[in-house]
């Protein structure tokens, strides 16, 4: 018996699998359990496969793993897309008198659950419950109460009035009740303790959004792209509360320079999107770096180039964020490692364009974007965000940064690299800038001196942060344990869960995660003191693995996943000790 | 605001790299003269341009300013606008830098009707690059990469605008100093997106459009009975009569600005030193 649970419902995009999954994993949630969810999907609107799926635990759970304990198969396709992860005694919940389940085989070793959904929904008012029918099934052989259910459906159809909300618990409680009696005989073995923990659950694009709006972002444009899209959703209809705004723009050319005018008028700004909007903001970016603009430009990854695989994860965009665009010009890169981690580090990008006058490319991945999980509440504690704004000069402080005939130098040129920054409507603070190179009052110049002041001014910011900011990993696993392994965003969850299992099997290995790419921690001792370096992230070419390498002159051994699926702990682990036991450098991992 | 304000406030002490005779001097005198009148001041108002020879028009005059990337300066002072209503924002550009590769932004820019002006200096030809057909070149105009000329009919601006929803929508001639600086005024006095094509001859590459043409043939639509309030007049002067026409060829009164109809009224510049009060009710919608 498993200390966790796996439970998934799959069917055809359209068939309301998102909100189900997400009314069982809000169920799970206020019964004191904790929840990591991920998502197959397809990037269109009706057919095609899609599943949501939940790993619960009363303890703390990072990662998706290769077992599947029950599922609502609301097509046959569903039950051939996961058998592999399908085992002895996993339940199967079916309705067996939908035209194409009819004929559908449950393999011998599993307990299949035929249960009249469509039926029982229409007796309980209307077909179009179905699937919470199926809910109640499930809780009824996960030995879940159903109390916890009642409260979710409560949640998510209170505001349609309380006639929808019974119907739906009416309808759960047909699927619990059918179960109950039609198969009285059967044990399931599964029981879903309840705590009394209360616990809040959301995906990585929504701590973004929330962690911009803590963070003093008061400007939104964005392009609707997936998977960056929750994050403008998220901020539409509560960034107004606090006078902010949200414009969804023509295209991704227009929201980034909307972004950018909003960023120059003094407001905290953002844009979100994902690899071809990056691609398409690349030119405007060096002009954001250039003029020394405070800009946040989130970017949640997916599987490309071009179009590439839309609704997949990948961690391919590393080398475009850190080298994209003609020229040379610093820039920050932070790649939040987990859902909280996308709330702390959004208010950090904020802190960190305004000091350094510079463009923050925030990154999650689609992983981290859909992923809902659970979390104490004291995780996000608003009364511990600071808000620092860097070198801003009022109209009393002006005067130091002007020259004799009263100009306004914005891009005085200074030890720390850093300029003073006047917000427009400030008296005496008057001044252009552009993306021509330019002096410090922000004219065109091509005076060989100037240039190279300024090039080497924007530079020394990067110097500057690297004193002042503690840009460190994040430490897990045997810090006195010969080998290494590196993983940089999404990856820490699987990776710390690995642990645990690499542990069972006498692996014992010290494991730092990176938040930080660009400026990024001093990894050479860790290196230096480890015997071996795995490095493993879900790209095909390893593209942090030769920061690694380039920083501390040391070759690693490299794990890559670019299958379009998340690393899964067992996986993770099995790579990890593969890695550890022969000498070959690069592991491909495929699910 | 100020009304001891001049236009030669706006004026940087940058020396013009123009060509002596460009039409651009007299497009910026004029918008400089129509800030000043209108009250506004240099700190107060932020100018945005984009790439090519009327781009270097924020270098020339002294306010806030951005000189963006070819093509996005609508975006920009979009942006600025919405993040501070209380600037004035000026957006000025090219016909190649409004009307091509910026030419997505204009249509969209003019139908969100952000309350900024827009002074696009058109010359119909590209300056900067030294004489290659612009989008608004005439049909035969011969270049170097258009030997025997475009073969496409020019872009007509005030049809795109028209048809985009415009509100306030006129053209303007350079050399006219003073009808050019009250159009413009216009355009900035206009609650909505005022939107201003300027006749800038380049004297350099374009041997066509020329002052004297445009002193030839340009009509004011003040010396006929055209109702620039009436759509049905702007459309007749618009694709009807095939003639040159300067002053408000179309405008709005009752047109509600996008800051209006947004609510958007704070200046975004101004938040707490913390996260602001109320924000985790933002952590409680996740129960």
């Amino acid at each position: 018996m498993y200390s966790d649970f796996n439970w998934a419902i799959g069917g055809e995009a359209g068939d309301g699998i998102n909100s189900t999954g997400k009314i069982f994993a809000q169920a799970l949630s206020r019964a004191g359990r904790h929840v990591f969810t991920s998502k197959d999907f397809a990037s269109r609107i009706r057919g095609g496969y899609t599943a949501y799926k939940i790993r619960t635990a009363v303890e703390p759970v990072e990662s998706i793993v290769d077992r599947l304990d029950l599922l609502i198969a609301l097509t046959p396709r569903t039950i051939d897309e996961n058998l592999d992860d399908l085992h002895e005694g996993s339940v199967i919940v079916y309705d067996g008198e939908r035209t194409t389940m009819q004929n559908v085989e449950i393999p011998d070793e599993m307990l299949g659950l035929d249960v009249p959904l469509k039926r029982l929904a229409e007796e309980a008012g209307g077909a179009i419950m179905r699937n919470v029918v199926a809910l109640g099934a499930a809780c009824e052989a996960a030995a879940f109460p159903i109390d916890n259910l009642d409260s979710a459906l409560q949640k998510r159809f209170g505001d349609k009035g309380s006639a929808i909300v019974e119907n739906n618990q009416t309808a759960a409680r047909a699927g619990q009740d059918y179960v109950r009696d039609s198969y009285a005989d059967r044990e399931f073995g599964y029981d879903l303790e309840c705590t009394d923990a209360d616990y809040v659950l959301l995906n990585g694009d929504e701590a973004i959004g929330m962690g911009a709006i803590a963070g003093g972002c008061r400007f939104y444009a964005g392009y609707p792209i997936t998977p960056a899209t929750d994050v403008m959703e998220y901020l539409t209809g509560r960034i107004e509360r606090w006078g902010g705004h949200v414009v969804q723009a023509e295209d991704e050319l227009s929201a980034i320079n909307i972004a950018l005018g909003a960023a120059r008028a003094g407001a905290r700004a953002m844009t979100a999107t994902s690899g071809p909007g990056i691609d398409l903001m690349t030119e405007t970016f060096g002009l954001v770096a250039t003029s020394e603009t405070p800009l946040v430009i989130c970017n949640v990854m997916r599987s490309g180039p071009s179009t590439g695989m839309p609704t997949k994860q990948e961690q391919g965009d590393l080398n475009a964020m850190l080298y994209g665009g003609h020229g040379e010009v610093p820039r920050f890169v932070l790649a939040p490692t987990t859902v909280a981690e996308c709330f702390h580090r959004t208010v950090e990008a904020f802190n960190l364009a305004e000091k350094y006058q510079i463009p923050v490319y925030l990154t999650a991945d689609l992983s981290l974007a859909v992923t809902e999980q659970t979390y104490d509440p004291d995780e996000f504690d608003m009364d511990a965000v600071e808000i620092a704004r860097g070198r801003v000069v009022d109209e009393e402080s002006v005067a130091e940064w002007q020259a004799d005939d009263g100009k306004f130098k914005p891009h005085a040129v200074t030890e720390d690299g850093v300029s003073p920054r006047t917000i427009p409507g400030t008296s005496g603070g008057a001044h252009m800038t552009t993306g021509l190179e330019h002096d410090e009052f922000g004219r065109r110049t091509e005076d060989g001196g100037m240039r190279v002041e300024q090039v080497d001014k924007r530079a020394r910011k990067v110097d500057t942060a690297r004193e002042r900011e503690a840009f460190e990993p994040r430490e897990f696993g045997d810090p006195a344990a010969d080998d290494l392994v590196l993983t940089w965003g999404s990856s820490e969850g699987a990776m710390r869960e690995a642990l645990e299992l690499l542990d069972e099997r006498g692996v014992s290995v010290r494991f730092l995660s990176v938040p930080y790419v660009y400026p990024r921690p001093d990894l050479t001792e860790a290196v230096a003191a480890a015997d071996r370096v795995v490095v493993a992230e879900c790209n095909a070419t390893g593209q942090f693995a030769d920061l690694v390498e380039y920083d501390t002159l040391t070759r690693v051994e490299r794990i890559n996943k670019y299958d379009g699926v998340r690393f899964a702990a067992d996986e993770l682990a099995d790579a990890v000790a593969a890695a550890l036991d022969d000498d070959t450098t690069t592991t491909e991992v495929h699910a | 605001m100020s009304s001891d304000v001049r236009f030669t406030d706006f004026k940087s002490d940058a020396q013009p790299t123009w060509c002596p005779g460009c039409g651009d001097f007299g497009t910026m005198n004029g918008m400089m003269k129509a800030l000043a009148s209108t009250g506004n001041h240099p700190d107060d108002t932020f100018i945005v341009a984009g790439i090519g020879c009327s781009g270097k028009i924020g270098t020339y005059m002294h306010s806030y300013a951005l000189h963006g990337v070819h093509g996005r300066a609508l975006p920009v002072g979009t942006g600025v606008k919405l993040a501070n209503p209380d600037l004035e924002v000026m957006v000025a550009g090219g016909d190649g830098d409004g009307y091509s590769i910026g030419a997505g932004h204009f249509v969209h820019a003019v139908r969100r009707n952000v309350d900024m002006s827009y002074i696009v200096m058109d010359n119909r030809i590209y300056g900067l690059t030294k004489g290659q057909a612009s989008p608004t070149s005439r049909e035969d105009f011969e270049t170097a990469t258009t030997p025997e000329g475009p073969k496409q009919p020019p872009v007509n601006p005030m049809a795109l605008a028209l048809a985009a929803g415009g509100t306030f929508i006129a053209q303007s001639f350079s050399s006219d100093a003073q009808r050019h600086a009250e159009i413009v005024q216009e355009a900035i006095e206009h609650d909505g997106f005022g939107f201003v094509n300027v006749f800038s001859p380049c004297v350099t590459f374009n041997d066509v459009d020329t002052y004297e043409y445009f002193r030839d043939s340009l009509v004011d639509v003040e010396e006929s009975d055209h109702d620039p309030t009436d759509r049905d007049d702007a459309k007749e002067a618009i694709f009807e009569t095939g003639a040159e026409y300067q002053g408000v060829i179309y405008r709005e009164d009752e047109a509600v600005s996008y800051t209006e109809q947004h609510g958007v009224d704070a200046n975004m510049a101004d938040i707490p030193d913390g996260a602001p009060d109320g924000a985790t009710d933002l952590v409680r919608e996740f129960y």
